[in-house]
């Protein structure tokens, strides 16, 4: 914050001008210089992270840390032989499932709340965001007793409901946005041309906001996978998910850091490939509107 | 093929308001092409998305080929629309854009590319059929709106200001393009503009509006000539007519401290009225100009328009009494006295210049000064 206001009054004698794009030299490379900060300091708890994954447990633990050793896949053989497979099954069958009919279901609902605002259309709007404003932790007894009383504890379809629960708010207020930026001639078009509402939203609308359902789709994803409160205190061994693994390496006889390192290294993986996968599309989807 | 009636038909955003489309009464006949033009607001827009189904009717009704549309559903009305931005589907190509219509009909796949053939031939866009339409030009989107709506040969056509978005010269050959091809394919056309040059020249009826109410529904010709108000002799023609509220005198009236004779059954119907006064319209080009100091109304040139193949002359008129020398009055005010005077290309004719101003008989329009009625 202090480097942007610096260069706000240090720079340019543009600086009053409506919108002063370049910054001095000095101020941009200040800028440069904290950018490179914060994105190290993003970067490296990960990069150490996987570093340690190829460590072996005493390497891992060796004070200072050594930046070069021999690297080796123990621990990773070690999780895949420990069992990560049913975790990692779980996980993406919850994960695609419960992104599956958030779209499903949010798709209709986006599309209703764009389509002509009513007078509840910010109740509504703001009865789903409500949803979110309740800790987990405050609703997780009831919910604890109402699964028990259904006899659904530790079963894969109790996550998917409460991860498509939990992400349908988020999903139906992007994709709402998105559905807002689409051109109403558009659609006037279409109903002119003889298409039904429904047909209109098929052909005409889901091709132009498929960059924003991408980008919600990931989203959701993402924080299915890394859902953890739930499935921790909603599963136990059938159904548990990757979060719940990767806290068995939290032991009585102590911390196996590397292997921790190795089983958080492949959870992370899936996500990661996702978001590389999607990267033009989310980038698209995210700034969506911003640039007509 | 259909005719299109307008049966006093409302539309009323809100309750208690002036309405948008205030009982519009309009017949359009088969086959012809219709022009519905107006100033901003003036309903015409709405008019026609209430005939298209984008929008409700609050009263009244309208029909196509005697079937009542209050009700229907746009999808329903066989109706194509051209809009003023084009609403071409951006992930479409221009082929699939066109065929869009076809393909929500349920004609089959291979009928379906013939006619978009047909139609891109029609319209020049046979080698664009597979570019996306953001990499065409604005003429050529244009067109690609008009062959969606072509297609399917629907009953009516609808075109919401379709040229606005087009540069000028683009303008005046796609306007001839789309009244050509409207009269090849014979289907009942309205066409929406502001634009009074586009209302003269493309339809074969012009509907202005004004303030959501129909003003005069007649051919062109019949527009410029005998306008039914005001309004109507103000809109149509550009330069706009003069319009001065004058004195009614024993024999005519008194323009500028002129008075000018008028024909016995004229200051007869005037008669009738119990008006002293009167608004008097003279077109442009119903002025003849001679030097100043020889026989009619003294003027004082402010503005020349010199556009090659006539000029346009905007002055001020002189009272009798009045004085010119005061170059600081009024340019091309509006006010009272501005007179705009169409004259041949170089007239030689400078700023500055004094004229004296002689109207034709034939060409004086009369307007009641309160209702602006024609008399």
């Amino acid at each position: 914050m202090t480097a942007a206001t610096a260069s706000g009054t240090t720079t340019s004698p543009n600086a009053a001008a409506p919108v002063p794009r370049r910054t001095g030299r000095g101020s941009g490379a200040l800028l440069t210089v904290l950018a490179w900060i914060v994105g190290i300091g993003f970067f490296f708890p990960v990069l150490w992270m996987v570093l340690t994954a190829f460590k072996t447990e005493a390497d891992a633990y060796t004070d200072p840390p050594t930046l070069f050793f021999a690297p080796t896949l123990d621990n990773f053989v070690e999780v895949f032989a420990g069992g990560v497979g049913p975790y990692l099954l779980n996980s993406l069958f919850a994960t695609v499932v419960s992104t599956l009919l958030v779209l499903l279901l949010g798709t209709p609902a986006a599309f209703a709340l764009s389509l002509r605002p009513v007078k509840k259309t910010q109740d509504v709007l703001f009865f789903f965001i409500s949803t979110k404003m309740l800790p987990v932790v405050a609703a997780i007894v009831p919910i604890y007793v109402v699964v028990n009383y259904m006899g659904a504890l530790d079963n894969i379809w109790t996550l998917i409901v409460l991860y498509t629960a939990m992400n349908l708010p988020i999903a139906v207020w992007m994709m709402r946005s998105f559905f807002l930026e689409v051109p109403r001639e558009l659609l006037e078009a279409a109903s002119m041309d003889g298409a039904s509402l429904g047909r209109s939203l098929r052909e005409v609308v889901l091709p132009i906001v498929s960059p924003g359902m991408a980008a919600t789709a990931l989203i959701c994803m993402i924080f299915s996978w890394n859902e953890f409160f739930f499935a921790v205190n909603l599963t136990a061994s059938r159904a548990a998910t990757v979060p719940v693994y990767l806290v068995g390496f939290i032991t009585s006889e102590g911390l196996y850091f590397a292997s921790l390192c190795a089983a958080a290294t492949v959870a992370a993986l899936p996500v990661v490939i996702a978001g590389w996968i999607a990267q033009n599309k989310l980038v698209q989807g995210l700034s969506f509107g911003a640039v007509k | 093929m259909a005719d299109v009636v307008f049966d006093q038909a409302s539309r009323i955003y809100t309750a208690g308001a002036k309405p948008a489309v205030d009982r519009l009464d309009l017949t359009v006949s088969d086959g012809e092409f219709v022009v519905l033009v107006g100033p901003s607001g003036s309903g015409k827009s709405t008019a026609l998305r209430m005939l298209a189904g984008l929008e409700e009717i609050d009263g009244g009704s309208i029909r196509i080929d005697g079937e009542n549309m209050v009700g229907v559903s746009s999808k329903d009305r066989d109706i194509a629309m051209v809009f003023q931005n084009y609403a071409l589907y951006p992930n479409k190509t221009v082929g699939e854009n066109m065929a869009f219509p076809l393909k929500m009909a349920g004609v089959e796949k291979s009928a379906r590319a013939e006619k978009v053939r047909e139609a891109a031939a029609i319209l020049g866009l046979t080698d664009y059929l597979d570019r996306k339409p953001r990499a065409l030009s604005g003429g050529q989107r244009q067109r690609v709106a008009m062959g969606r709506a072509i297609v399917r040969e629907p009953r009516v056509f609808l075109m919401d200001e379709p040229l606005s978005n087009l540069d000028a010269k683009m303008r005046v050959s796609t306007r001839t393009e789309i009244a050509a091809l409207q009269r090849r394919l014979g289907v009942t056309t309205v066409y929406v503009t502001h634009d009074q040059v586009e209302a003269m020249t493309m339809g074969d009826r012009v509907a202005l509006l004004a303030d959501g109410k129909l003003q005069q529904f007649a051919t062109p010709a019949d527009l410029y000539d005998r306008p039914a108000n005001a309004f109507v002799a103000g809109f149509i023609g550009s330069p706009a007519m003069n319009l001065f509220t004058v004195p009614l005198t024993e024999r005519g009236v008194r323009l500028a401290g002129h008075e000018l004779a008028l024909p016995r059954d004229v200051r007869a119907t005037l008669g009738t009225h119990q008006i002293t006064e009167v608004t008097l319209g003279i077109r442009p080009e119903q002025w003849t100009v001679t030097d100043s100091g020889t026989e009619g109304i003294p003027a004082r040139v402010d503005v020349v328009e010199e556009l090659g193949s006539d000029a346009f002359l905007y002055g001020t008129l002189a009272e009798s009494t009045g004085d010119l020398s005061d170059d600081s009055a009024v340019l091309t005010g509006s006010g009272q006295d501005a007179v705009v005077v169409r004259t041949g290309g170089r007239s030689g004719t400078r700023r500055g210049d004094r004229i004296a101003l002689t109207p034709s008989v034939e060409g004086l329009h009369l307007f009641h000064p309160e209702s602006g009625e024609r008399l």
